[in-house]
């Protein structure tokens, strides 16, 4: 049996370089002939899962970024060794309450994530991160 | 580049036109436009995102700001020309509920003047 194929990439810290990585994503999306409503939604989600690994690990390092292409589906990590985060705390945004009290108006990224994506998953530890999502071919 | 390109007052809308990645600092940028002319007495702001086709969360979450400074002067914020996933980010975010969205400028300014 073949090994699936990956692309993997090595971002540095820097301003927009998450651009990098939909670039790559739009690359691997074209390959596996998916529609451009779901490559613009994982370019999106990937978006996010780069700004989250950058601002939020408080990594000093790269952060890496895994495309697992499969027939059915692309699965895509984002790993960090960043001081890791327990999901579970992670507040869902409500627009409402951002416009009527004095929060933070920041605080989007994971909703967005698991609203783009048709599975997302975290593993952390004081280690660092790893955000797997996956988006399939042919639903949704 | 990311930037704001233009900045007009037609029928009493400020349309601000953008072109790049919708990222803080452009968004940063929208909305020191917007505030510029707000001082002004305008409260009709239409952002034109026909050459912006990406967006993330924080340039988003500048326009919920911004959102909130014309509520405070009885004013409107729209969008015209939404990339397809940029509209549905705007959706997932809420922002939709508090702003309309238009297919053209045209039809924006009709709608709105």
């Amino acid at each position: 049996m073949s090994k699936k194929p990956t692309v993997e990439l090595k971002l540095p810290i820097l301003k927009n370089m998450e651009l990098v990585a939909t670039q790559t994503a739009d690359v691997v999306s074209k390959h596996m002939d998916l529609s451009e409503e779901k490559s613009g939604e994982i370019s999106m989600a990937l978006i996010e899962a780069c700004i989250n690994a950058f601002e939020h690990s408080e990594s000093k390092s790269e952060i890496y970024i895994h495309f697992l292409i499969d027939d059915d589906n692309l699965t895509i990590k984002v790993i960090d060794k960043g001081k890791g985060f327990d999901s579970s705390n992670v507040k869902i945004p409500n627009i409402e309450t951002k416009l009527t009290t004095s929060e933070k108006k920041r605080g989007w990224g994971i909703m967005l994530i698991k609203e783009l994506m048709d599975s997302v998953d975290f593993e952390s530890d004081h280690t660092g991160t790893t955000l797997t999502m996956t988006k399939k071919k042919n639903t949704k | 580049m990311n930037s704001v390109t233009n900045v007009e007052q037609k029928d009493n809308v400020l349309i601000i036109t953008t072109e790049g990645y919708l990222n803080k600092d452009l968004g940063e940028e929208i909305q020191r436009a917007a505030q510029e002319h707000m001082k002004k007495g305008a409260n009709k702001v239409l952002i034109n995102l026909e050459r912006s086709n990406i967006v993330n969360s924080i340039g988003a979450s500048i326009l919920i700001e911004l959102i909130e400074e014309l509520q405070e002067v009885d004013g409107v914020l729209a969008f015209c020309n939404l990339a397809t996933i940029i509209e549905k980010t705007f959706k997932i975010m809420g922002l939709t509920k508090y702003c309309e969205s238009y297919s053209t400028q045209e039809e924006a300014l009709k709608s709105m003047s």
